[in-house]
């Protein structure tokens, strides 16, 4: 008896669940969104072909044994019922360009043909574009994006907090010049059709970015736009120069556009967005105040720190409000770095572009998806925005990487 | 005398719990300075990062050695947990005293879902004699 109330209540509760309005997520007017698939396992990055068949990157391998997954919604309420997947290796980075679908392990980059339905041909051997880059651990993920004339612009995280000779360790001086940066720390740029390519063949693109997840391809102003994750643990390892609260608020998290041969500055300065400067980091000799990174490029715009955005996205399409149109959305996967103050982030945010440069502040476009009653602990959060896309309708797809749901948000006219 | 022992065996109760509650607090002390900003308030850690403290097998776990070794010296390897992988480095914490490492022990053992055994000095001091 026990068992079966227990089973009701289940029952109940997934109903409840599946009937949530916009799938739990909180919108702007006239926005809705639908659970367009859940469950599919650590979903970063996602991208969909002009035929609305959306493909999802894993973390890792889900139960089914697959890390890239392929959905499709053919009768259009919404909710992909064809939902498929092959390969093995888990990785972040996923895009797709006409029928070549690239996608990333930790250190390797490989290509995918499809076929005319976006059903892949080569699922056990796909061409390696790039190989043997760097994995360390510490912001090991491979993100990835390509420009029209087909060169691919990889990140290269930087495996390292802030260039300590001993990594996250108290009184550990910053190494002077970084020996990280000549192979890590930056984007690197390869031609997307050549096999077997490294270091070698490619070249340092923009440099001074501790770790870049959200990278998009701008075409208004044909360059690269990307969004950095900084620092951790001012307060940490300067107790005495940071108390708790500053370090949950410093430093800014920051979007560059990055032109060849662009330095955004890590490890020698952060950006404080309060002083609106790029401060030497303390690593470096800096007390909090000193200002460094001459040549280092100021941010185009300047989040709230630790809250760690995972892609970025130039809207191209006719559905949303005219606002929208080649504005950047941002998925923000939530803070962990400013406890114990709480945590923030797990939102989707809005900045409003006009001819290639921001035109208004930045603002939340989704949130809730940490859930209704959820404290924003990095582990209690229902859902962590991670990937986006834009569907040919010009729909927005948001992944979540914690329990591997995508949502997808329509304007209704 | 049954009555005396029952006594004594209540007084004696009293003061390990006594004993452990402050052992409890040091603990949690040691703990917000050093270990919340990455493992949590809740013991939970961060996905992919940073391991998590509350219900992981090898923190309840019998390895005493293993997690005064990971505290004293921090750990910069991939780290595969219950299931998952965690990749971030810790830092290390050179200068904890035996007693400050039996009361973190201690705490982190007993705190959020987990239930375990408190950790003695003795215990910390066996633990760094094992390679």
């Amino acid at each position: 008896m026990y068992k079966l109330s227990n089973v009701l209540l289940a029952c109940v509760f997934a109903l409840s669940v599946n009937a949530q309005e916009n799938a739990g997520l909180r919108l702007p007017a006239g926005f809705s969104a639908t659970l367009f698939a859940d469950q599919i396992g650590t979903a970063r990055h996602i991208t969909i072909n002009d035929k609305g068949v959306l493909f999802a990157k894993l973390n890792n391998a889900n139960k089914a044994g697959q890390s890239i997954v392929r959905m499709e919604d053919a009768n259009g309420d919404g909710i992909a019922e064809k939902i498929s997947g092959w390969g093995k290796y888990g990785g972040t980075g996923i895009f797709v360009k006409g029928n070549q679908l690239y996608a990333s392990s930790d250190d390797a980059v490989y290509l995918y043909q499809l076929d005319a339905n976006g059903e892949v041909t080569n699922p056990t051997a796909p061409k390696t574009i790039i190989q043997n880059l760097h994995s360390r651990r510490q912001h090991a993920s491979k993100s990835i994006t390509l420009d029209p004339q087909g060169n691919i612009y990889v990140n290269i995280g930087a495996y390292s907090n802030a260039c300590q000779e001993k990594d996250r360790s108290v009184g550990s001086k910053g190494m002077m010049p970084c020996p990280i940066l000549d192979s890590a720390g930056g984007v690197w740029k390869f031609d997307g059709s050549k096999e077997n390519q490294s270091y070698a063949q490619g070249k340092r693109y923009a440099t001074g970015l501790r770790n870049v997840i959200g990278l998009d391809w701008n075409n208004q102003t044909n360059s690269l736009f990307v969004t950095q994750h900084g620092r951790d643990q001012l307060n940490t390892f300067y107790p005495t120069m940071y108390t708790d609260a500053q370090n949950a608020d410093l430093p800014a998290e920051t979007m560059y556009e990055m032109k060849e041969g662009d330095d955004a500055g890590w490890p020698y300065v952060y950006y404080d967005p309060f002083q609106k400067k790029k401060i030497l980091s303390p690593e470096y000799g800096g007390d909090g105040k000193l200002e460094g990174g001459k040549n280092a490029l100021d941010p185009l715009v300047a989040f709230p720190a630790h809250m760690a955005p995972m892609a970025l996205l130039f809207y191209k399409g006719n559905q949303f409000p005219a606002k929208y149109k080649e504005g950047a959305f941002i998925s923000f996967h939530g803070s962990w770095n400013r406890a114990p103050l709480p945590q923030e982030g797990y939102f989707v945010a809005f900045v409003p572009f006009k001819n290639g440069k921001p035109s208004g502040e930045w603002e939340i476009f989704a949130n809730g998806f940490a859930g209704a009653d959820n404290n924003k602990s990095p582990r209690g959060a229902k859902a962590r925005p991670c990937g986006l896309a834009e569907g040919p309708d010009g729909s927005l797809y948001v992944s979540d990487d914690s329990k591997g749901a995508i949502f997808k948000i329509s304007f209704n006219k | 005398m049954q009555f005396k022992i029952v006594s004594l065996i209540i007084v004696a109760l009293f003061y390990c719990v006594q004993g452990n509650a402050q052992n409890m607090q040091k603990g949690k002390k040691i703990y917000e300075t050093r270990c919340l900003a990455c493992h949590q308030a809740d013991g939970g850690g961060v996905p992919n990062m940073n391991a998590p403290l509350d219900a992981a097998s090898n923190v309840v776990g019998k390895d005493i050695a293993r997690l005064v070794r990971i505290i004293r010296y921090g750990y910069n390897e991939r780290i595969a947990l219950d299931g998952f992988y965690y990749s971030n480095a810790m830092t290390a914490s050179p200068d904890l005293k035996d007693n400050e490492l039996a009361d973190l022990l201690t705490y982190i053992r007993n705190s959020w879902s987990n239930k375990a055994s408190a950790i003695t000095i003795a215990q910390v001091q066996a633990a760094k004699k094992k390679k």
